[in-house]
């Protein structure tokens, strides 16, 4: 028995996701909207002292990426858990690696692209100094990707627990620890003057490698056992 | 079950297939075979594992003994999963995408014939009109004759279906039917899940029972 090509079955997930997605657009819309609330509150909290501001702001908007990227985990394979989706997936003769691949993509995609976007707008809210800022972005180029990688495996670890969401968020924050560590130790480090920054990316640039091959595997193998 | 040695092997063959949940036994150990254009009847009663069965057959849980071959090959769950088609209790598509939508996806994914006429396809399985209707809106038979054209599209030898009748109306029924007569007519196997003696396929069906203790073919 022929199986689709592997350019075929990533067409149809893809294509399939993303028309989730414009269904609710409204729900799509909520990492946004969390991410700038968080950074929107911290010069009402403390202060509109630009320079003080300025000195937080790399964390800042480095925690609220990856709180927002934490919040939309639970729903990467919830729905197709509950509606059966997921049994399809896994008997379709095409690797279910493969296919997690192009999910992860697409959510990737819809999630944390818009807010990379709308970096430079909330790095203006919290006074960014202007140079710093491409390296904020490579960072956050680098970093979501691997948050979303990263949370699709410990995702798939829970796929069999109903209400995993605190389980979930447990799972994943020491994993994306890390991430954020280096993210915004990288743009620290630049804001410092401290040549470091180049080496931070570098690394995150390898685990970002290593994760795209890695994840979708090691998330298959996890939603295999998890739906036994 | 005697075969003549120069018959072509069995479709599916199980011998001594066992499934135990946390040490507790669920069925088995069975023994039994499906060959081209015959239908297999699961019997049992609430419990005696119907459903496990024909998750172990579809490959979505592990066999904890015994093995299964497929055109007298044995296979590990990944070849199972690939040479059946499984139809479950879940609807298995989407809710927040038209029937069409939802078709498209999964013939795409079973890597179907490319020439196929997915309108045509939902019209046989009597949803004509509800091309676009978001699924949510159909109701649990519509949901049911949609999963049945997906099953309809896929290019799997064997069936495995899970209680293909419930929720159908009588013409659903007839068309479960009908759907398990071509398929069988072209040489594919059909093993299916029922409760009740309330709907059977109109083909010549053996039967196997679960019973709590052992099952027999």
């Amino acid at each position: 028995m022929n199986g689709p090509s592997l350019l075929a079955a990533a067409r149809a997930q893809a294509v399939r996701d993303l028309r989730l997605v414009w269904r609710r657009r409204g729900d799509a819309a909520q990492p946004l909207l969390f991410a700038l609330m968080v950074v929107a509150l911290f010069p009402l909290a403390l202060g509109a002292d630009p320079q003080q501001l300025a000195r937080i702001a790399p964390g800042v908007l480095w925690v609220a990426v990856l709180l927002s990227g934490l919040l939309t985990l639970d729903a990467l394979y919830r729905s197709d858990v509950e509606d059966g989706s997921l049994e399809q997936m896994l008997l379709a003769p095409v690797p279910l690696a493969w296919l997690i691949a192009v999910r992860v993509g697409v959510h990737w995609l819809t999630t944390a692209l818009p807010l990379v976007l709308a970096t430079p707008l909330l790095a203006q809210l919290l006074y960014l100094p202007a140079e710093l800022l491409p390296v904020l972005m490579v960072s956050l180029l680098l970093g979501t990707p691997l948050l979303s990688l990263v949370g699709a495996v410990v995702a798939a670890l829970t796929v069999g627990i109903r209400r995993s969401g605190m389980l979930l968020a447990l799972l994943a924050l020491p994993l994306f620890l890390p991430v954020l560590v280096f993210g915004a130790g990288s743009v620290m480090a630049a804001a410092q003057g401290l040549s470091s920054w180049v080496g931070a990316l570098l690394l995150m640039g390898a685990g970002l490698a290593l994760a795209l091959v890695l994840a979708p595997l090691a998330a298959a193998a996890a939603v295999r056992i998890a739906l036994s | 079950m005697t075969d003549s040695p120069s018959a072509p092997p069995p479709l599916l063959q199980a011998r001594g297939l066992c499934f135990s949940r946390n040490d507790e036994p669920v069925f088995g150990p069975l023994d039994f075979q499906l060959g081209p254009g015959e239908a297999l009847l699961v019997l049992g009663g609430n419990g005696a594992g119907k459903t496990t069965l024909l998750r172990v057959l579809a490959g979505l849980l592990p066999a904890s003994e015994g093995e299964v071959a497929l055109q007298g090959r044995p296979v590990d769950r990944d070849h199972l999963a690939r040479g059946s088609a499984y139809l479950g209790h879940l609807p298995g598509h989407k809710a927040d995408l038209g029937a069409l939508e939802n078709l498209a996806y999964s013939h795409a994914l079973q890597g179907g014939n490319p020439g196929a006429d997915l309108a045509a396809t939902l019209a046989s399985v009597g949803l004509a009109g509800y091309e676009d209707s978001p699924a949510r809106r159909l109701s649990a038979g519509q949901n049911k004759r949609l999963a049945l054209a997906r099953l309809r599209l896929q290019p799997a030898p064997l069936w495995l279906l899970d209680e293909p009748y419930a929720n159908l109306d009588l013409g659903g029924i007839a068309l479960v039917n009908r759907l398990i007569q071509d398929h069988l007519a072209q040489g594919g196997a059909a093993l299916l899940t029922t409760h009740g003696a309330y709907a059977a396929p109109p083909v010549p069906v053996r039967t196997l029972a679960l019973g709590p203790a052992r099952g027999r073919a």
